[in-house]
């Protein structure tokens, strides 16, 4: 209806006759604008200078009333993704349209739902913190464990991922959530540290490095940053650990675990908890912490790497496949037979 | 969820809170202190968000002390109460923080005082107040008991009971519990309530 209207408000009084009425009947099928547009085109090549006289129009003309389609068929919230390009290639041409391409604007995803569509691209690139990654605090140090699982909803994108981040050498960074938003801001709390050091001539304190960075995640809340990392480090103080989220929590603690498989890590790790642990016994708790995490949760799995931090800093000591780790827990054992086949020696 | 409740008895004022640091389902720690000493003479004791919870407390108790340096005297309980609602009503049309306040403090002058802070800004001075799914029971235990005037032993076998009743009855109940008092001699940790022990680094 609006196309009509648009239609007949543009071509000159007169002559249209059968063009006319083949685009008003195209009109009615407006629902599907790419073959509205099409036909133009059609029409057009096959009749260039026909159909342009008879309309009285320049091919800046055909450009602006194609633009208006656009925008009238926005309002009535029709899927004109297909002709962006082809819109703004018309539109940087003529002087006809001031006030129509040329207003600042920005692009906006056509679609009938736009904040639940913002929702949804948030969904789909945020991996729902899909993973498991554990730290404690214990005699020695700090003992850091991760998976190096990848998901995508229900693809797994990588089985080799570095869950682990090295800020600098004597803190580590744990990564759930969005890798990207993990990485970067690791990095980026890394420059800061080193700044500090630079200007202050001497270490950050892991209580600081923390603090920084649930700062900045505090300031980005709410426009969609997922992190939920672990802070593990060594200091002048001793070991120092920090939980730290995208929404701006920041904890204090001496055991945590995050990611989807942290329900079934915090269990292992609870009862298998000492303080007095010694290096050793702390890695196995880890690792077999993480293995526990990976055979019941569908988002973890790949590699289980331990990391140690002692006071001369961090040190990787393992990373073993969960696969083989199973094997190795539970190996297969050979079960008993009930009847054996007994080979029937030939007559 | 975070039980937050207080009460003001005879030259004192007492809060306690409960001590989960919790996310969906998980709990991340059963010690977090969240009662703020504010300076010599004031609690702030605060639930809510995490992240709020803390960067606010923070930026209040910081501005309380810039005061001080500034002005050579330490604010009044009322002033530093108005003052914390003034900056949640400021914030609140631009970025909310979404934190519930118990503030508790002793003046010379006045005594002691406590004042409820809701997140939109609320303010009232009370004689009792409390926050969170706790509320729904420590609110009428401490309507039936209470009495202006209590001696601390008479306050702490209340917030006992308070606790008790919450443990009870509350599905996600809280182990822990922490309790402050603040009194002529200053702002300071009265006990811990403890069932769930934490392991905590030597």
């Amino acid at each position: 209806m609006g196309i009509r209207a648009i239609l007949s408000s543009h071509l000159p009084n007169g002559q249209f006759g059968r063009h006319s009425l083949c685009l008003a009947a195209v009109g009615r099928e407006h629902k599907k604008l790419p073959t509205l547009y099409f036909d133009i085109y059609r029409f057009s090549k096959q009749f260039p200078p026909l159909l342009l006289s008879i309309f009285g129009l320049s091919a800046s003309d055909l450009c602006s009333f194609s633009f208006l389609f656009n925008l009238s068929l926005k309002i009535m919230k029709l899927d004109t993704s297909g002709l962006e390009s082809a819109a703004s290639l018309f539109g940087a041409s003529s002087e006809l349209f001031d006030g129509f391409a040329t207003a600042p604007s920005f692009e906006l995803p056509v679609t009938n739902d736009f904040d639940g569509f913002q929702k949804e691209a948030i969904q789909m690139v945020k991996p729902a913190k899909g993973t498991t990654t554990l730290a404690f605090i214990f005699k020695e140090g700090v003992m850091v464990a991760a998976d190096s699982r990848a998901s995508m909803g229900g693809y797994i994108s990588s089985q080799s991922v570095k869950k682990i981040i090295e800020i600098n050498p004597y803190m580590l960074g744990t990564m759930a959530g969005g890798a990207a938003d993990c990485q970067f801001w690791h990095r980026n709390l890394g420059i800061k540290c080193r700044l500090h050091e630079l200007a202050n001539k001497r270490r950050i304190s892991v209580t600081g490095a923390s603090k920084l960075l649930a700062n900045i995640l505090y300031s980005y809340r709410g426009m969609g940053l997922s992190v939920g990392t672990m802070i593990a480090g060594w200091d002048e103080t001793g070991p120092g650990l920090y939980y730290v989220d995208s929404e701006g929590g920041r904890l204090k603690g001496t055991r945590f675990s995050v990611g989807s498989g942290s329900p079934y890590a915090y269990g292992v790790l609870d009862s298998g908890y000492r303080y007095d642990l010694s290096i050793e016994e702390a890695a196995e708790l880890a690792r077999r912490a993480i293995y526990h995490a990976t055979f019941r949760d569908g988002a973890s799995g790949g590699v289980a790497s331990v990391y140690y931090v002692g006071p001369n800093g961090w040190k990787k000591l393992s990373g073993d496949d969960v696969g083989e780790l199973h094997y190795k827990y539970y190996p297969v054992m050979p079960s008993t037979v009930e009847q054996e086949m007994v080979e029937v020696s030939g007559a | 969820m975070e039980c937050v409740f207080g009460l003001v008895g005879n030259g004192f004022a007492i809060v306690a809170a409960d001590t989960s640091a919790v996310h969906s389902i998980l709990v991340h720690k059963s010690n977090e202190d969240k009662i703020i000493i504010l300076d010599s003479h004031k609690l702030i004791a605060a639930s809510g968000e995490p992240g709020d919870r803390v960067q606010f407390t923070e930026y209040i108790q910081k501005n309380v002390a810039l005061y001080q340096f500034r002005n050579g005297i330490p604010l009044t309980t009322v002033a530093a109460a108005n003052f914390t609602r003034g900056e949640l009503a400021t914030a609140l049309r631009k970025n909310p923080s979404f934190v519930n306040i118990l503030l508790a403090g002793y003046d010379k002058e006045t005594g002691p005082s406590l004042y409820y802070i809701d997140y939109i800004a609320t303010l009232h001075k009370v004689e009792k107040g409390a926050f969170g799914y706790g509320s729904y029971f420590s609110l009428s235990m401490m309507d039936r008991h209470f009495h202006s005037g209590m001696s601390v032993e008479e306050a702490i076998d209340l917030v006992d009971k308070c606790i008790l009743e919450i443990r009870s009855r509350l599905v996600v109940a809280p182990p822990n519990f922490v309790i402050k008092i603040v009194d002529k001699d200053g702002a300071r940790e009265y006990a811990w309530r403890e069932s769930v022990k934490e392991a905590v680094a030597a």
